[in-house]
């Protein structure tokens, strides 16, 4: 697959202070990328290089092939941005701020009048189209810059923080909206998030970054793989008295730990899961559960952050 | 450079600054009283002078201004009764400069609208994603205060001449408004200093976080057009045609030199960073 992003040793200073440091990644077309990590990881000045608005320190970045930094205007043609705050003009209706926003892209009248109907009604919008956005709910609004981000039909969407101030149901809504747009479109998204299971439920790779440099990047099982091989299994028993012998019956166990009547084993697969068990009835111990616990991009996480937190000790 | 972009970013800024009330609240008060409530006040006050406007006229301070007038401008009142003559020192050469405040103070307010108020309410980040170049939306803003400025100022001065000659007819028998020193003023001075408005408010801007910040700050300007009505007054400096067109070469090449400036300052990264901190 063909990259649409690449980051080659960037480097971005305010000051004297270093935001992005030595990044290096790519973005492929059509996938949902995510840049995860905490507030001041380096996120949002990234999508700003990439569409130009900051000249990178040192390194260097080709979005669809060009620089942004000298090629911004061309580059800034073909995305769309849902910025971390919906930056809507709220004295304006969402109907006017469409169509301010396509008349900077030069769209023909025909074509943007046609589009903002369309993203109206694909983000539920009509009915208050003529609404003052200031009257809108926290969700409206995100759905309108959202409907805003993709007004273009841009070939690379880039998602800051989409569902940071949102509830529960207004966050659900963007997922869907996010996972249909790139399910009928095959618009590359670039996702920018704190929220991993946001990050676990979208995107298709993922960049952990802490304090502007990249600690780890892949797809959720090659993160998975990498930083935390194995399944962990928890089994739950009514006598403890013949476990260590079942145990050392069993192969593929690599490592194990007890609790009264419960033990965690680390398994290097999941089919040795049987296996544990088999071994656990031979010596006559009585099983009540058998729970594999999976690893989640939470674990991850805050694996790869702690040992930041280490490093820096 | 697209102008049509540039238009497009005016007509945006003028439509949300229309919108609120902080903006076009002044912009609606001020000629209220300068094209309305004082000149017919004084009209109505010098209708009943009678014998006193003699008086007025031999005040100190009058007969000094009188004094020293140019010859051009000393001909306008040249065979008028006294009240007439007081009517036209007072609504046609007194009262000049404040309307020179009004194409100050309108684009100020709208440029600190424009500039500071849409980096306070973080929507600038949203353009700067857009294809549009740093000079086109720069030139977009200035255009956003710039037009209705000077729309205004030059509306308020045609009601202005309709009222002068509606209510002063009764005294003058005639219409006799504007005198000739009016139009380099208004056609020549206020347009400058509009745009002067408008890059001191950006410059500011760039310092200032808030819309009020900036209006507040730039509207300080006001004390320059003070300025020339207490040099009227005191018959130190009258606005006459030639004064009226130096005044603005001065102040075109002031303003021009300014936006020159902050043409070259105003960019992206900027913008952002200042939008953050």
């Amino acid at each position: 697959m063909e990259n649409v992003i690449e980051i080659k040793d960037l480097t971005h200073r305010f000051g004297e202070r270093e935001a992005i440091k030595g990044l290096n990644l790519e973005v492929r077309q059509g996938e949902v990328f995510a840049l995860l990590g905490p507030n001041g990881a380096g996120k949002t000045t990234a999508i700003r290089l990439l569409n130009g608005l900051y000249t990178p320190s040192s390194g260097s970045i080709r979005v669809l092939g060009k620089d942004p930094a000298r090629e911004g205007t061309i580059i800034r043609r073909q995305t769309g941005v849902l910025t971390e705050t919906n930056a809507l003009y709220e004295r304006l209706t969402a109907r006017e701020n469409l169509r301010f926003f396509g008349a900077l892209y030069g769209l023909p009248e025909s074509v943007l009048l046609k589009r903002i109907e369309e993203n109206l009604s694909f983000f539920a919008l009509t009915a208050r189209a003529d609404d003052r956005v200031g009257t809108y709910s926290k969700g409206m609004k995100q759905r309108l810059a959202l409907a805003r981000a993709l007004l273009t039909q841009p070939s690379i969407l880039y998602l800051d923080e989409p569902t940071s101030s949102l509830d529960p149901e207004s966050s659900l809504q963007v997922h869907e909206l996010i996972e249909s747009i790139r399910k009928n479109d095959g618009h590359t998204v670039f996702l920018c998030t704190h929220h991993l299971e946001e990050a676990e439920r979208l995107a298709d790779r993922m960049a952990i970054l802490n304090g502007g440099k990249l600690l780890a990047m892949g797809s959720l099982d090659e993160l998975k793989q990498k930083l935390a091989p194995g399944l962990w299994v928890e089994v739950k028993f009514t006598d403890a008295a013949k476990i260590r012998s079942g145990m050392d019956l069993c192969r593929g166990l690599l490592s194990f730990e007890q609790d009264g009547n419960v033990i965690r084993v680390k398994v290097q697969e999941e089919n040795v899961i049987p296996d544990l068990v088999a071994a656990l009835v031979t010596t006559g111990t009585r099983i009540t559960s058998v729970e594999p616990q999976r690893i989640s991009l939470e674990d991850i996480y805050f694996k790869l952050q702690g040992s930041v937190k280490e490093g820096a000790k | 450079m697209n102008w049509k972009t540039i238009f497009t970013i005016a007509k945006k800024d003028i439509q949300e600054a229309r919108q609120n009330k902080s903006v076009w609240m002044p912009i609606l008060i001020v000629p209220l009283f300068f094209v309305l409530l004082i000149p017919v006040g004084t009209i109505i006050g010098m209708s009943q002078a009678g014998p006193k406007a003699t008086e007025m006229l031999s005040d100190p301070d009058m007969a000094k201004f009188l004094m020293n007038m140019p010859p051009a401008m000393t001909q306008s009142i040249q065979g008028l009764t006294p009240v007439q003559s007081g009517l036209v020192v007072m609504l046609g050469y007194f009262f000049a400069p404040f309307f020179l405040i009004m194409p100050l103070m309108y684009s100020t307010v709208i440029a600190s609208e424009s500039f500071a108020g849409e980096r306070e309410r973080k929507t600038i980040e949203a353009i700067l994603y857009t294809p549009v170049s740093d000079t086109e939306l720069f030139l977009g803003k200035v255009l956003a205060g710039f037009l209705p400025a000077v729309t205004i100022s030059w509306a308020s001065f045609v009601a202005y001449t309709i009222v002068l000659n509606a209510a002063g007819f009764p005294i003058m028998g005639r219409l006799w408004f504007p005198l000739t020193n009016w139009y380099p003023l208004m056609f020549w001075v206020s347009p400058a200093l509009s745009l002067l408005g408008i890059a001191v408010t950006v410059l500011i801007s760039a310092k200032v976080q808030t819309f009020m910040g900036a209006y507040q700050t730039s509207a300080s300007l006001v004390v320059l057009v003070l300025a020339l009505l207490v040099g009227q007054i005191t018959g130190v400096l009258y606005l006459s045609v030639l004064v009226g067109l130096l005044l603005g070469v001065v102040i075109w090449v002031i303003a021009i030199i300014m936006m020159i400036y902050a043409i070259r300052t105003f960019n992206r990264e900027k913008l952002l960073i200042s939008t953050v901190s």
